[in-house]
């Protein structure tokens, strides 16, 4: 870059910085998931908190329904299996992601 | 709150919080602890950080100054990545959580400072505002349409009494594996260096062997500082993008 002359050289860098961005672009879009969490570990560490916090949640407003309408502890136990399910499903999608279906990766592993 | 009954030696004594000031509200303790310290360090770290470097503006930036348009343009491009163009108007909530998330991990690598993050009801109580704001864009922007999201396009009518419920709980699972997520994993990281400082301290000149993993294990923890903070700010983006464009 010449001193004095910065608009051609501005011009200049704004050409390679959208190179260098376009190529790291086309990189992201070989990975998949998070990056970082796909290590074996981490993401074994995510199902399982994928899994036990849904199901608490279940647990919980089970038992929170239970208090409120004096059921117990029928509603505990239905929102149990539910919670369970539930968790089970979010397992699934987690892994479906992981396996492929690159675009929609992200999306539908921690959603929906 | 408080320090008795515990060992200072520990590894969990790191975790507690001590009154600096007591602060009395009525009923209610508003003490200002090490934690909301320690939250006010980080906010102070975050606007010097920000101020500074951005103080010169020059054109072609300097070290300080990149960093400090490097974590614009990251967010930036997280948001617009995952959000899409919609998402521009959330950068300044997504860039404040980012920032504190992440000098919250990494003010708590320093020793003798406290981890704000370590605290369920602080990761918690973050997730909850992503959470409130997120359902309520959603409302807003799509209406009572908003409540489609509980049930998967494509499903037999007759499994929605079953699916609905499901899918409810899992939605109310966001906020909850969010908040305990960033906890579990500076708690286990936090404690883990502890037991193993413990060690160096017990085994004397053999000691060296756990400093070592020490070291390792320091690398590590800084790591996850970054990446806790980008889980939790990606998570929230992909929310958002949920409660913005439904299906």
């Amino acid at each position: 870059m010449a001193k004095g002359e910065r608009p051609p050289a501005l011009d200049e860098l704004e050409r390679r910085l959208s190179e260098a961005r376009a190529s790291m672009d086309a990189k992201a879009r070989g990975r998949s998931g998070l990056p970082g969490e796909q290590g074996g570990y981490g993401f074994a560490v995510r199902l399982s908190i994928e899994l036990v916090s849904t199901l608490a949640v279940g647990v919980f407003i089970g038992w929170a329904l239970d208090r409120w309408l004096g059921t117990t502890p029928w509603l505990l136990v239905m929102c149990f299996f539910l919670g369970a399910a539930a968790g089970a499903l979010s397992v699934y999608r987690l892994t479906r992601s992981m396996a492929g279906d690159q675009d929609d990766v992200t999306r539908n592993g921690t959603a929906k | 709150m408080a320090a008795e009954g515990h060992d200072a030696h520990s590894p969990l004594a790191q975790f507690e919080v001590h009154t600096l000031v007591p602060i009395k509200l009525g009923s209610v303790d508003a003490s200002f602890t090490n934690a909301a310290l320690f939250m006010v360090i980080a906010v102070a770290a975050i606007t010097l950080f920000l101020s500074l470097g951005m103080q010169r503006r020059a054109l072609v930036p300097g070290r300080w100054q990149s960093l400090v348009e490097l974590s614009y343009e990251f967010i930036a491009n997280l948001v617009r990545d995952n959000v899409g163009h919609e998402g521009r108007r959330f950068f300044p909530f997504v860039f404040a959580l980012f920032m504190f998330i992440l000098f919250a991990n990494l003010i708590a690598l320093i020793p003798y400072t406290f981890t704000v993050t370590s605290h369920i009801i602080v990761t918690f109580a973050l997730a909850a505002v992503v959470f409130v704001m997120v359902t309520l864009v959603g409302l807003i922007k799509h209406g009572l349409h908003f409540f489609s999201l509980f049930l998967p396009k494509g499903v037999p009518i007759a499994l929605a009494p079953l699916l609905i419920p499901i899918e409810i709980i899992s939605f109310l699972a966001r906020p909850v594996s969010l908040a305990l997520r960033l906890f579990a994993n500076l708690t286990a990281g936090h404690t883990m260096l502890k037991v193993f400082g413990g060690f160096v301290v017990m085994l004397g000149l053999a000691g060296v062997a756990p400093l070592l993993v020490i070291v390792v294990l320091y690398g590590l923890e800084t790591l996850i500082a970054f990446l806790q903070a980008y889980v939790f700010t990606i998570l929230t983006c992909i929310y958002l993008n949920d409660a913005l464009h439904l299906h």
